[in-house]
C-alpha cells in the first residue's frame, strides 16, 4: 500500500519536511515494492487553502496513510474524510529513514 | 461629504476622533457613523445602544450527491482549496475558505452544484444619540472576507450627505475597500518613531488612490518635529493635535466621548470638520 | 526550541516593545520574526544590519492578452469581484479588485487570459546582535498577508539552527495574518490595555487563539491608567485561566527609549522593571532557559 511522507526534496535522502500543506514534495513510497514516487506541491507558497489542496494530491495518488510533522485544521479534516491514516514524526531525519521507522511499525497513529 | 478616518498603526485614536467628529457634528446635522474596522469594531461601546441587524451573506456551493460523479473538476478549479474530491460524491466542502468566486457552480459537467446564501457577518443599526445614525460591520469570527462586510456596510450608508466611516488599522485590502470613494481621509497618527514609519506607509496609500488627506497627531508631544517634518514635505495639513492627557486617556478607556467630557474639545471638533470641508483644509 | 508569538487583538497596546524587550532579555542566539507585516516596526528599536531582501508573490492575478482577446466582454459579466471594466474599448482587469479566482481565464472563449504572479512585497531578512531577524512590508492593499507572515516565518525558520527560541511580533486583529502568526507557536504571549476596547479585542483574540494547541499568556500595560478596567481584564483571565505575566505601569521613559531607537530594558525605569519580572515569569514558566 502507499505512504506518502512530506520532503523538503524529491530523493529518499532528503529531509522530511514537517508541515503538511506547504511542504516542497510529496513522496509516495510502495510498502511492498519498496518504489517511490516524488510529487512536487504545486500549491506550496499558495496564498490559502494549502491544507485541503495538499490533501487532494494525496487523494489522486491513492495514498493509505501519511507521516508529517503537523497538519492544520481544514488538511485533517480532508485527510479523515479520505480515510487516511496520520503518523506524526517530528525529528530531522531522512525520508528515507522516516519510511524505515513507519515499515518497522514504530510510528504511532494519531488519526 | 464623506470622510474616512484611517491609519497605519494600531491604536493610535482613530475609533476616537471617529466617534468625538460625529458627537461634535451632530449639534448641527445628521451624521451617519460607519464602522468599517469589521474584525474589532468599537464604536458602539461609545455609542451603545441596541440596534437592529441584517446578515451580510456570501453565495456558496451546494452539492447534489445523486447527480456528482466525483469527476474532481470543481476541486480542480477552485483556486482557493475550498474543495476536495473524495473517492465517493459528495466533494468536502471547506466554507471559511470559499470567495463566492462562482467557479465551481460554472465548471460542474453534471449541474450537481447550485449555490445557497452563507452569513459571513451583519450589520448592525442604531440610533444611539440624536442626529447620529450607527451603522457597524462586523465580521464573524474566523471568516477572512472582511471586504465583503466593509462594502455591505458602505452600501447601506451610500448617498447620505454627511458620513464618517472609522477605518481598520494598516494598509491591506479592507483599509483599501472602506478608504474607496471617500471625499478625505484623516489619519490619525501618534509622535513616536513607529507613528512616523506608519503615517507614512498609509499615506502612500491615500496618494496612490488620490484622496486628499489631513493629518491628527494624537499623544502629541511638543519635542516631536519628525512627524510635522514629514507632513510638511507631503504637503499634509496637520488639522489637529491632540496632547497625551490623562483625562483624555481615563474618558476614552472607559468608553466616554471626550467631546463630552471636555468641552473645549466639541468646539476643536466641531472646527475640525469645517476645515476639512473648506477646500484645501489647513494650509502650512 | 521554544516559538513565542506577542499578539494584542487591540492594535496599539504595546506588543512590539514588548516583543522588543523580551529579545533583550533571553539569552542567545534566538531568532525574531516581524509579522506584523502591514505595519513591521520592530526593526526601529532593534539595532540591526541587512543581510537581504526579496520580493513576494501572493496571490496570481488575471490579465488579458489584448492582442487575442476579441472584446466579447463575458470576463466582464461573469467577473463576481467587478474587477474587469471596459476602458477606451480595452477589457482591463484592475488587479485592486481581481482575487485570483481563476473564472476569467476559465471562461475566455479565446484563451487571452493568464494567471500571473503580483509583486504583494518584500521580505528581509536582517542580522541583530541576539540573532537572525526576517520582516517584511506588504504592498498596499494587497490581500495576502496572512502568506506574507507565514514566509516571514520560513525565512528566518529556514536559517536557524541551535537557537533556543524563536520570538515574533504578531499583527494586530483575529484576522488571516494573526492566524499564520499564531500557526505552529508554542505560546502567545497578549499584550493589552485596560480600556473596554482592549477588553473587547481580547475576548475576541482568546476565543481565537483556543482554536489552536497553544499557551496563552497575558501582560496588561498602562495598567495604572486605569485600574478598574485594569481589575476586570485581570478577572477576566482568571476565568479564562490565562497566567498573567504582570502588569506594567504608564511610563514615559518608554517613549524615551522608542525615540531612541531601543528597548525599553536598556534603561533602568519602573516599566523596564515590570517587563524584567513578567520575563522572569514567561521563563520560569515556559522553561526558556
Amino acid at each position: 500500500m502507499k505512504v506518502c511522507i512530506t520532503s523538503k526534496g524529491p530523493g529518499p535522502d532528503d529531509m522530511m519536511e514537517e508541515r503538511f500543506g506547504r511542504a516542497p514534495f510529496f513522496i509516495f513510497f510502495d510498502t511492498e515494492s519498496e518504489e517511490l514516487n516524488a510529487v512536487e506541491n504545486p500549491f506550496a507558497s499558495g496564498a490559502g487553502g494549502v491544507g485541503p489542496r495538499a490533501a487532494q494530491v494525496l487523494i489522486d495518488n491513492g495514498a493509505k496513510s501519511v507521516v508529517t510533522g503537523n497538519v492544520g485544521g481544514n488538511a485533517l479534516g480532508a485527510l479523515r474524510a479520505a480515510g487516511i491514516s496520520i503518523y506524526f514524526l517530528r525529528e530531522s531525519g531522512t525520508v528515507k529513514a522516516a519510511f524505515q521507522q513507519f515499515k518497522d511499525g514504530k510510528l504511532t497513529k494519531a488519526f | 461629504m464623506n470622510i474616512i478616518v484611517a491609519s497605519g498603526k494600531g491604536g493610535t485614536g482613530k475609533t476616537l476622533v471617529a466617534a468625538n467628529l460625529a458627537y461634535a457634528l451632530s449639534d448641527q446635522k445628521e451624521v451617519l457613523l460607519v464602522d468599517c474596522d469589521v474584525e474589532e469594531p468599537n464604536l458602539h461601546l461609545f455609542f451603545p445602544q441596541g440596534g437592529y441587524e441584517l446578515p451580510v451573506t456570501t453565495p456558496v456551493p451546494v452539492f447534489d450527491t445523486d447527480r456528482c460523479t466525483a469527476c474532481g473538476k470543481c476541486a480542480e478549479v477552485c483556486r482557493y482549496g475550498a474543495i476536495t474530491v473524495l473517492k465517493e460524491p459528495p466533494p468536502l466542502f471547506f466554507e471559511k475558505l470559499c470567495h463566492s468566486c462562482g467557479g465551481c457552480e460554472m465548471i460542474c459537467p453534471e449541474g450537481a452544484i447550485h449555490e445557497e446564501e452563507r452569513a459571513i457577518g451583519k450589520i448592525r443599526f442604531s440610533n444611539p444619540r440624536d442626529n447620529i445614525i450607527l451603522i457597524s460591520g462586523i465580521l464573524n469570527e474566523g471568516e477572512v472576507m472582511a471586504p465583503k462586510v466593509i462594502a455591505a456596510a458602505k452600501s447601506y450608508a451610500g448617498g447620505h450627505p454627511t458620513t464618517i466611516l472609522d477605518a481598520s488599522p494598516g494598509i491591506a485590502c479592507p483599509v483599501v475597500e472602506a478608504m474607496q470613494g471617500a471625499d478625505y481621509c484623516i489619519l490619525v497618527t501618534e509622535s513616536t518613531p513607529f507613528g512616523l514609519h506608519d503615517l507614512a506607509l498609509a499615506e502612500s496609500v491615500t496618494r496612490c488612490l488620490g484622496i486628499p488627506s489631513g493629518v491628527i497627531i494624537n499623544r502629541f508631544s511638543e519635542e516631536d518635529d519628525q512627524v510635522m517634518d514629514f507632513c510638511r514635505s507631503k504637503d499634509l495639513p496637520v488639522l489637529m493635535t491632540i496632547p497625551f492627557d490623562r483625562e483624555i486617556a481615563r474618558i476614552q478607556n472607559t468608553g466616554g466621548l471626550i467631546s463630552e467630557g471636555m468641552p473645549a474639545y466639541r468646539e476643536k471638533f466641531a472646527d475640525l470638520f469645517s476645515r476639512v470641508t473648506s477646500a484645501g483644509g489647513f494650509s502650512k | 526550541m521554544k516559538k513565542i508569538v506577542v499578539i494584542s487583538g487591540k492594535g496599539g497596546t504595546g506588543k512590539t516593545i514588548f516583543t522588543a524587550s523580551l529579545t533583550d532579555l533571553i539569552p542567545g542566539p534566538i531568532g525574531i520574526a516581524d509579522c506584523d507585516v502591514e505595519a513591521a516596526n520592530l526593526a526601529l528599536l532593534l539595532e540591526h544590519v541587512d543581510v537581504r531582501s526579496r520580493p513576494f508573490s501572493g496571490l496570481e492575478k488575471a490579465r488579458i492578452i489584448q492582442d487575442l482577446c476579441v472584446g466579447c466582454g463575458l470576463c466582464s459579466i461573469n467577473c463576481r469581484f467587478d474587477a474587469i471594466e471596459c476602458q477606451d474599448g480595452e477589457y482591463i482587469v484592475d488587479p485592486v479588485h481581481c482575487e485570483g479566482c481563476g473564472v476569467c481565464m476559465d471562461i475566455c472563449p479565446e484563451k487571452a487570459i493568464v494567471m500571473e504572479p503580483m509583486r504583494d512585497g518584500t521580505i528581509y531578512l536582517s542580522r541583530t546582535s541576539k540573532g537572525l531577524m526576517s520582516h517584511a512590508e506588504l504592498c498596499a492593499g494587497s490581500g495576502t498577508s496572512g502568506l506574507l507572515v507565514d514566509q516571514v516565518k520560513k525565512e528566518i525558520t529556514g536559517e536557524m539552527r541551535d537557537e533556543k527560541a524563536l520570538i515574533a511580533d504578531g499583527p494586530p486583529g483575529i484576522g488571516c495574518p494573526t492566524i499564520s502568526a499564531v500557526s505552529g507557536m508554542d505560546a502567545a504571549v497578549i499584550v493589552t490595555e485596560p480600556s473596554v476596547s482592549g477588553l473587547h479585542d481580547l475576548e475576541r483574540l482568546v476565543r481565537m487563539a483556543r482554536g489552536f494547541d497553544i499557551r496563552l499568556f497575558l501582560v496588561i500595560n498602562k495598567y495604572d491608567l486605569e485600574p478598574g478596567m485594569s481589575k476586570k481584564v485581570g478577572d477576566y483571565a482568571a476565568t479564562e485561566n490565562i497566567p498573567v505575566l504582570g502588569c506594567v505601569p504608564f511610563d514615559p521613559a518608554v517613549v524615551d527609549a522608542v525615540r531612541k531607537g531601543i528597548p525599553p530594558t536598556r534603561q533602568d525605569s519602573p516599566a523596564s522593571q515590570a517587563i524584567r519580572s513578567a520575563y522572569d515569569k514567561l521563563a520560569e514558566m515556559m522553561e526558556l532557559v
